[in-house]
């Protein structure tokens, strides 16, 4: 039987058991380091979300009239490097995750709580790099540095930026290699691998890629940096240098990177779709499986980035094979969501809607990275505005939503208050129209020929730009309106239940927020995951 | 919560006395258990981060073999296999000085670990005459770059020997490097050591370092034949 | 009783004979492949190389390391280290070795 935990006016929780700045820039309370990076990423985003705004205004006309063509270039650069390496790889492993691994597997902490504190600086201080950079006078070689137009030409702070992505990547190898130790070693009593909740195998198999992949694009940029310091010649053709080995070197991270983007975000709607159907998903197995299968073949297929790079066509047709078969265990959970969704108790609750969101988008998403995949057709679609509306979909229209449904989804258990459910339905559709109105004209684009990372172009392209940045205008506000009805949550919202959801991981089973040790006594887990009666969980010394 | 510092990475912490386990493990065994596995998740990384490297190595070794196998023979054999053998040596020193902490003999620890730390500045030491020979022979790429033969005559397809000794100066410096950083660390395990802090119940850090100093090991042991070794026979 | 995944903590004294027996093969090993690399064997000089650095490598690991002493988790990291490595290599490498082979067409 579940102890009631007897309801007191202000709570004992990890939130105010200590106080003072001090006590929370030296914590070493998971849950703590998971607000800390909440902050981080929020700011990162935002500054990212400056970057989109430009370069949607540039775009609303043929003329490139707004700025100038190299100025235009750091744009698209800055919005690139902050997106991808300062908000989607830490955003929901290191808020999420951090806050939700150990109490899902009955844990008092993570493996390594002060490596947990130190990632967190060294994603700080990575990010003021990257931000020195930027007032120094920014990058403008595209967040991918190819070389050499990197590392002999630029007039931009390749070497600040580098730093600062290389620094932030230990930031994500600590957290990967934090979740892979406490995932093995520091489960409750009684909770096997195949009662873990899917949220944490999604975790694992992120984790898996943050330690093999990470260090290969720290090591390129290493690289990079030395090339573009000391003209060394490993990059510049002038000196026997290949600039398709920095393209491989590159994209054997930054491809599985996007699965580091995607997998946690996947996790995220497992659960949610999990609670709010009232039904256990459809296939643990599968999904269990599929998530480490995504990370294992994510890093096989980088090649499909380099098609038309000058990659030998053998190596370009067993590219394209992989990238096919990497989609089989993406689709294999589509079809469980939906499959568990069937015939369950719907509730089209805030983070259910972003649930659903992310299963319709990412569909899209995944299918048009098929039609990438096929050699013939990456000729003409490479370097268009088709593949920009590809990843966005998958990055915004699929991690993002996975972000934000769990922030809707944990909100109540990280800070004990619930939001206005009315709002938060609202900016979710409105993220929803915004996201679709701004990336779907896109694909036309792309299409019809458009080439991304202009800042100008032919006239007969404007109606389709025009309704993008439209829509990128009301995405914008939709991204806004949370910030408004989260932040009076904290300070006038109701006070949230344990369980508000009626959900069944072991989270739930504490007061909203946690105390700091996370549970009084340590949970002895009897039950299969998902198991829809939570009485059964005994609690025991 | 006691403020300890960090000695290795992936180590759960330096408690005043041994024994101390941490108040979210279950148990010492835990505790260690989840510690080497880290541990060996950073080794992956590092694996990796050389790998990189490595495919450097295989990507111009494969495309320029001339150049290569002429700038190759321009390091010093014999001085490279003594210097392998030193850093051998200090593997089985610093193996020694882990078995004798799990048996807790204070003054074995700390003769093993000095023993390691002497032979590891060796190679360091060693190491620093050859880069200094490199520079005086104008081998040091972007530094009035001249690659010549023994006999005086420009290298085999002299363009291309910038590559391979920007990776030789590359790996090994990187390697260096970690031997720096493990000697460093070496100094501070002595300092415990003296004071008795390992023991059978625990002597975890220097185990992990340990692993450290034999991957370290593990990297010179691939550095030596593929920087070294290539086409050394005097037909040629 | 606790159940954290841990299987047997290692408590295992390896035996100090053990440690001289690989010092000594990794010594000889080491002056045999400096030996070799001054016959010429061709193009096989890089893998009687690779193959005995691979070798010493494999003994430090097991013994030194204490790999063979581990636990089953420990077994399956450094295999996958390796794994992931080999891809990274071999994939880069197979396009590298494959550039020429197919011609541009109409050339």
């Amino acid at each position: 039987m579940i102890t009631a935990t007897p309801t007191v006016q202000v709570k004992k929780s990890y939130f105010n058991q200590k106080q003072g700045l001090a006590s929370w820039l030296l914590t070493l309370d998971h849950k703590r380091i998971a607000i800390l990076y909440l902050l981080g990423v929020t700011f990162f985003f935002a500054l990212g979300g400056i970057f989109a705004a430009l370069i949607r205004l540039e775009l609303a006309t043929p003329a490139g009239d707004l700025v100038e063509s190299n100025t235009y270039n750091k744009f698209f650069t800055m919005h690139g490097i902050i997106m991808v390496f300062l908000f989607l790889i830490p955003s929901i492993p290191a808020v999420m995750g951090n806050f939700c691994i150990p109490l899902m597997i009955g844990a008092k902490d993570v493996a390594f709580p002060r490596l947990n504190l130190m990632s967190w600086y060294i994603y700080m201080i990575g990010g003021c790099f990257v931000i020195t950079a930027l007032l120094m006078g920014g990058v403008d070689t595209g967040w991918t540095f190819y070389t050499p137009f990197s590392s002999s030409y630029s007039n931009g702070y390749v070497v600040a930026t580098g730093l600062g992505i290389f620094i932030a990547g230990f930031s994500s190898i600590l957290t990967g290699l934090n979740f892979i130790v406490t995932i093995h070693r520091m489960r409750a009593p009684g909770l096997t691998w195949f009662r873990l909740p899917l949220f944490i195998w999604a975790h694992y198999a992120t984790s898996m890629i943050q330690i093999l992949g990470t260090p290969v694009i720290a090591v390129t940029l290493f690289l990079l940096v030395l090339e573009r310091g000391l003209h060394i010649g490993f990059f510049d053709p002038a000196y026997g240098g290949d600039p398709v080995l920095f393209q491989h070197m590159f994209w054997f991270y930054s491809h599985p990177a996007v699965y580091i983007m995607i997998l946690p975000s996947m996790g995220v709607v497992t659960e949610i779709i999990t609670t709010f159907s009232s039904k256990k998903p459809f296939g643990y197995t599968f999904i269990a499986f599929s998530s480490v299968a995504i990370a294992v073949f994510g890093f096989i297929v980088w090649g499909h980035h380099l098609f038309v790079s000058g990659q030998s066509a053998y190596a370009g047709m067993v590219f394209s094979v992989l990238s096919y078969i990497v989609a089989i265990p993406s689709a294999i959970k589509v079809f469980n969501w939906t499959s568990t969704m069937y015939k369950g108790a719907v509730r089209l609750t805030t983070p259910m809607l972003y649930a659903l969101g992310f299963i319709g988008l990412f569909t899209i998403g995944g299918l048009t990275g098929l039609f990438l995949a096929s050699l013939g057709m990456d000729v003409h679609l490479t370097d268009t505005y088709f593949v920009i509306a590809h990843f966005h979909y998958v990055m915004v229209g699929g991690a993002i939503m996975g972000f934000l449904g769990g922030i809707h989804y944990w909100w109540p258990k990280i800070f004990g208050k619930m939001y206005n459910e009315n709002w938060s339905k609202i900016s979710a559709i409105i993220i929803f129209i915004g996201f679709n109105l701004t990336f779907f004209p896109q694909f036309i684009l792309g299409y019809m020929g458009m080439p991304r990372r202009y800042h100008a172009y032919p006239q007969e392209f404007q109606v389709w730009n025009v309704l993008s940045s439209a829509g990128a205008s009301i995405l914008g506000i939709g991204y806004l309106i949370p910030f408004c009805y989260l932040l009076w949550s904290l300070k006038y919202g109701p006070d949230a239940p344990p369980n508000p959801w009626g959900a069944a991981t072991l989270e739930w089973t504490t007061q909203s927020p946690p105390l700091a040790e996370n549970f009084e006594v340590t949970p002895v887990v009897t039950q299969e995951a998902y198991t829809y009666t939570t009485e059964e969980v005994v609690h025991v010394g | 919560m006691d403020s300890p510092t960090v000695i290795a990475p992936g180590e759960a912490g330096a408690p005043p006395h041994h024994g101390h386990v941490e108040h979210h493990f279950e148990d010492a065994s835990q505790q260690k258990d989840a510690a080497t596995v880290g541990m060996w998740c950073f080794l992956v990384t590092e694996v990796m981060f050389f790998g990189g490297l490595f495919l450097a190595y295989f990507a111009y070794r494969q495309a320029y073999p001339a150049a290569f196998a002429s700038a190759s023979n321009n390091t010093n054999l014999i001085i490279g296999a003594a210097n392998t053998t030193v850093l051998i040596c200090s593997s089985l020193t610093m193996a020694l000085a882990v078995h004798f902490a799990a048996l807790g003999k204070r003054q074995l620890i700390v003769l093993f670990l000095a023993l390691t730390l002497l032979l590891g500045a060796t190679f360091l030491g060693v190491k620093a005459y050859e880069y200094h020979d490199k520079w005086v022979r104008h081998e040091v790429p972007g530094y009035h770059f001249d690659c010549r033969t023994e006999e005086g005559a420009p290298c085999t397809d002299a363009a291309h020997t910038p590559l391979f000794f920007s990776l030789y100066f590359g790996m090994t410096g990187l390697h260096a490097t970690h031997m720096i950083v493990g000697v460093g660390i070496i100094l501070f395990l002595i300092a415990k050591a003296r004071k008795g802090a390992y023991g059978p119940e625990w002597y975890t850090p220097v185990e992990l370092f340990g692993l450290y100093w034999h991957f370290v090991d593990i990297v010179w042991i691939f550095l030596f034949p593929l920087l070294y070794l290539i086409d050394r026979s005097a037909a040629k | 009783m606790a159940d954290h995944g841990s299987k047997t903590a290692e408590h295992h004294v390896v035996p100090k004979r053990v440690y001289f027996l690989v010092f000594f093969t990794l010594i000889v090993l080491t002056w045999v492949t400096t030996y070799v690399a001054t016959l010429d064997l061709g193009r096989w000089n890089i893998f009687v190389a690779l193959a005995i650095a691979i070798f010493k490598a494999s003994i430090v690991a097991l013994f030194f390391m204490h790999v063979f002493y581990s636990t089953r988790l420990t077994k399956m990291i450094v295999v996958a280290a390796i794994f992931w490595l080999i891809l990274l290599l071999f994939i880069t490498m197979a396009d590298l070795w494959t550039r020429g082979w197919m011609g541009v067409p109409g050339r």
